[in-house]
């Protein structure tokens, strides 16, 4: 770990090498481990230590950008170089909009000492802990433990500086005990939040239920979602449309649907990068303070988050959602929501299965891809626990289905929510949302697994 | 360089390392990326570092820095002999690699015009004029374009003995037109979707892609598609093209024959394979048609190297002979636990086949598709469409789902015309096409020649934890497949 004061003066000193007229400069850093384990045994371990300056420069409206992580002052130089050359050879980009001047950021304390400094051998007893009771069951399990601090921090030449240091710590496994599997998955900033056993035996209880399923017919099935199937459904309509950049576009499921009631009223959306009960980051990579940004209101479109171009376009401020903009990938994505939360319900999971008469209970969604865009269409499978429900009572397992179904008309077909809520992250954020009943859910083919 | 390279793995065996390797990566990377006629990225990025990989008492261990200092190296070489040692409380044997591998040489991509001597402003200058045949063409709402350039230098060397130097380059491209209308959105691309088209080698391959040329009749196909017909809803005979067999080998075969994975290795993540090592020799994967290889020596792949991230020489190993499951990608550890399993045969070796890769200095390595490529079959294609009465062809993947045994899967492409009496007749929009995978490949009935045949480059292939996206080839060629599921109404 770097520290803020040390950061701050490699930024410092790198602004004012700069030539450029604009210059902006993020930094990120990752000082992180992670143990994997399968077959009962663990089989990979590893650690990484890395940090990055990701450079943006404007000469005029001309914009280049460069990324190293060799952090010495020469080598930043270089890289400063090679921005201030990129931005040379481009072309004016006509509705630049600069970069954004400093504003108040709210500090939030994400910093868990215990989640920094946990050893490989802290992690391997947690690890050799659920291995044990797998094996005293017959089971095999498998799965990841990661812990570690990021840092990331942001300046640029109008006068922003805003640093953040925060722990992660991330949990998964899949538990198999005959043919039956099941899972268990938690995201954290904290580790007193952990307990790996516990996880793991859900898991394992997961798979025994599991065992010797039967086969179900495609078709379109009332369900109960677990979080973890919940946390695929909220995730693609964030990243695939609650973004502005997919709706000037037009590719978002949004357009045309501002101010509609879409969703089910039970549906309220939101991000809040600030949030402690999620993994916040207080500011984006432009440096502009994160905003709650109400996504869906009781089933209401509201609108996407903004970062500084989009919101130009619009006339309108920065929600600070913006991706690093020296990433090119960033350029089509736009603007994303990486803090995600969903309003929890009223009602334990046993009373949404109770309330389901005759349907499929799904323990998560796996390898999932959008089919079409206007209606957040997705693809993927079931996995680890699928259960045919009949008159409220969970009455055997299914084999695996495939499902194609519109994510959008999943979220208006909302009958209940739950009253738990889980955090759970992707690579494109964090989410904590609740299990959900809903009334119809189409899937289009089966598995012999 | 070379003292930082002896420091850690002396400091390894100092600290108990039984085995220890160490890879030094510096990567070059260069992205230009134009949208709606204005340049949207122009980025160049360095990222180099180290990773010091040990087995210490049976168990192994990985550490990794970006800091290229002798004292940072013995840090991270206790670090990971202390991980090892971590990994030793949950261990049931002990890491058997086989026979010591020892390696010296150097290896280098053959490129005829280094693609980081080619000017900024000629990159652009194509990047624009592609974009602005796109944008003249009525309806299209988002235009985009993207050039990239990699270069990566590896040192690898091993307390047995190896020590190994080679310089991967790597050009992609890709231009794609999107039209949305009443809520219609439709995409094209070329040469391949999800970005660009990429292989090792140099600024001749963007030369060729020509992406100018194919501009404006990307962008009409966009358009034309929005008043497309819905793909109908039939089991029905389906012609792939190339692009698209290349990602149906790479996910319902490249990714089933990874032995790791078939070892359970991945069950936690990516998961398992239905390829299990009873099938090996024996499983009728495909029809007699069916043959797939995997090859690391095949010039301008991007699973062509000189060695692997072990230090094993890249090889061509049969996967698929004449429908036949006959091999797996294989890295020391998992070939010394397959003859270990099954005893030596035609198919078991013991020796790794060298398909181990690390998508960085941060990461292990680990089994990955080298080029796993369809050979080449008898067919030209404007035969195999005459030869077809009815049915559909199906280009540029556009989604693409498999459950995680590499059985059921679905694909979406971004355009198919129907075929009627040996012609290609009316367009349809939102092709897609299901299927189970042994099913599939043995109703194969036709693959088009070497003409035809493209050694495609996938550069977002995911697998691990952390993940590691790596880059691989796929050889393929259209290919005509009977019964198959196909519908369009999303």
């Amino acid at each position: 770990m770097l520290g803020e004061g040390k950061v701050r003066g490699l930024l410092q000193e790198g602004l004012a090498r700069s030539r450029a007229d604009q210059t902006e400069l993020v930094l990120l850093s990752w000082d992180g481990a992670l143990t994997r384990f399968a077959n009962n045994t663990i089989h990979q371990n590893v650690a990484e230590h890395d940090a990055q300056v990701l450079i943006r420069v404007a000469v005029g409206r001309r914009i280049g950008s460069s990324v190293t992580n060799r952090l010495d002052g020469g080598a930043l130089e270089r890289a400063l170089s090679q921005a201030v050359q990129a931005a040379a050879a481009a072309p004016e980009v006509p509705d630049f909009p600069g970069l954004p001047g400093p504003a108040p950021v709210r500090r939030v304390v994400a910093f868990d000492e215990a989640a920094a400094v946990a050893s490989p051998r802290w992690r391997a007893e947690q690890v050799e802990g659920l291995l044990r009771a797998a094996r005293a069951e017959g089971a095999v399990a498998a799965g990841a433990l990661s812990t570690g601090v990021h840092e990331v921090a942001v300046a640029n030449s109008r006068g922003v500086f805003c640093y953040h240091a925060g722990t992660r710590v991330n949990f998964s496994t899949v538990v198999r005990v005959d043919d039956g599997s099941g899972y268990a998955e938690r995201t954290a900033w904290r580790l007193e939040e952990f307990d790996v056993v516990e996880l793991g035996l859900q898991a394992l209880e997961r798979a025994r239920r599991a065992r010797r399923p039967r086969e179900v017919r495609p078709g379109t099935y009332p369900v109960v979602l677990d979080p973890y199937a919940v946390q695929d459904v909220v995730g693609w309509l964030m990243y695939a449309g609650a973004g502005a950049l997919a709706v000037q576009e037009g590719r978002s499921w949004m357009n045309g649907r501002m101010g509609s009631r879409v969703l089910s009223e039970r549906v309220t959306l939101w991000d809040d990068g600030c949030d402690p009960d999620g993994v916040p980051l207080p500011f984006d990579f432009e440096g502009v303070p994160k905003r709650r940004v109400v996504v869906v209101d009781r089933g209401v479109v509201r609108g996407p988050v903004y970062d500084t171009q989009t919101a130009a376009r619009e006339g309108k401020d920065s929600t600070g959602h913006a991706l690093p903009r020296a990433w090119p990938e960033a350029a089509s994505a736009g603007p994303v929501p990486g803090n995600v939360f969903m309003v929890p319900g009223d009602a334990p999971l046993d009373a949404l299965i109770r309330h389901l008469d005759r349907g499929l209970y799904v323990t998560r969604f796996w390898y999932t891809r959008l089919v079409h865009p206007r209606d957040c269409v997705v693809t993927g499978m079931t996995r680890d626990g699928v259960f045919w429900v009949e008159g409220g009572e969970v009455a055997y397992p299914v084999r695996n289905l495939r499902f194609t179904q519109g994510y959008v008309q999943a979220m208006a077909a909302v009958q209940g929510v739950g009253s738990e809520t889980c955090l759970l992250g992707d690579r494109f954020g964090v989410y904590r949302v609740p299990a959900l009943s809903v009334g119809e859910f189409t899937f289009t083919g089966v598995t012999d697994f | 360089m070379d003292e930082l390279v002896a420091r850690a793995l002396n400091a390894a065996q100092l600290h108990g390392a039984r085995y220890a390797d160490v890879r030094v990566v510096e990567t070059t990377r260069q992205a230009v990326l134009v949208r709606n006629g204005a340049v949207q990225a122009v980025s160049w990025s360095e990222d180099v570092g180290f990773g010091v990989r040990v087995v210490a008492d049976g168990a192994w261990g990985f550490a990794s820095s970006h800091r290229l200092e002798r004292e940072e190296a013995e840090r991270v070489a206790r670090l990971a002999v202390e991980i090892a040692r971590a990994s030793a409380l949950a261990k049931r044997e002990d890491v058997d690699l086989g026979e010591p591998v020892v390696q010296r040489g150097s290896y280098r991509t053959p490129v005829e015009t280094d693609p980081f001597g080619v000017s900024l402003e000629t990159k652009l200058a194509l990047l624009l004029r592609a974009d602005e045949e796109m944008r003249r063409v009525r309806g299209v709402t988002t235009t985009e374009g993207e050039l990239v350039f990699i270069r990566q230098r590896k040192t690898f060397a091993s307390t047995e003995g190896s020590w190994i130097t080679q310089e991967i380059v790597e050009s992609g491209c890709g231009i794609e037109a999107t039209a949305v209308r009443d809520g219609e959105v439709q995409r094209r691309s070329y040469p391949n979707s999800v970005g660009r088209h990429q292989q090792t080698r140099g600024w001749e391959f963007v030369v060729e892609q020509d992406l100018v040329g194919n501009a404006p009749r990307v962008a009409e196909e966009a358009v034309a598609l929005l008043s497309a017909d819905p793909c109908p809803d039939e089991v029905t005979t389906l012609i792939l093209g190339g692009s698209q067999v290349a990602l149906q080998v790479h996910e319902s075969c490249g990714h089933a024959i990874e032995l790791d994975r078939v070892f359970g290795a991945e069950a936690g993540f990516a998961g398992t394979s239905f390829l299990t090592p009873d099938k090996l020799g024996n499983f009728r994967y495909g029809s007699e048609l069916v043959n797939i290889t995997a090859d690391a020596t095949l010039p301008g792949g991007l699973g062509t190297f000189g060695w692997d991230d072990e230090g094993v020489p890249a090889q061509r190993v049969d996967i698929v002979r004449e429908g036949l499951f006959v091999g797996y990608l294989t890295d020391r550890e998992t070939a010394r636990r397959l003859l270990c399993l099954l005893g030596p045969s035609p198919y078991v070796t013991g020796r790794s086949n060298g398909t181990a890769r690390a998508s960085g200095w941060n990461r292990i390595p680990m089994v990955r598709m080298t080029n796993v490529n369809l050979l080449p079959g008898s067919w030209k294609l404007e035969d195999l469409i005459a030869d077809t009465d009815r049915g559909v062809f199906m280009d540029t993947n556009r989604s693409w789902s498999i459950d995680d045994r590499r059985l059921n899967f679905q694909f979406g492409c971004e355009i198919a015309w129907e075929i009627r009496g040996g012609r290609r007749t009316r367009m349809l929009r939102n092709p897609i096409y299901t299927g189970i995978t042994p099913e599939f490949w043995r109703s194969c009935d036709a693959v088009c020649d070497a003409d035809h045949w493209v050694l495609w480059g996938t550069p977002n292939c995911g697998k691990g934890e952390p993940l590691q996206v790596g880059h691989t080839g796929h050889g393929a060629a259209p290919a005509r497949f009977r019964n198959v599921r196909v519908f369009g109404k999303v």
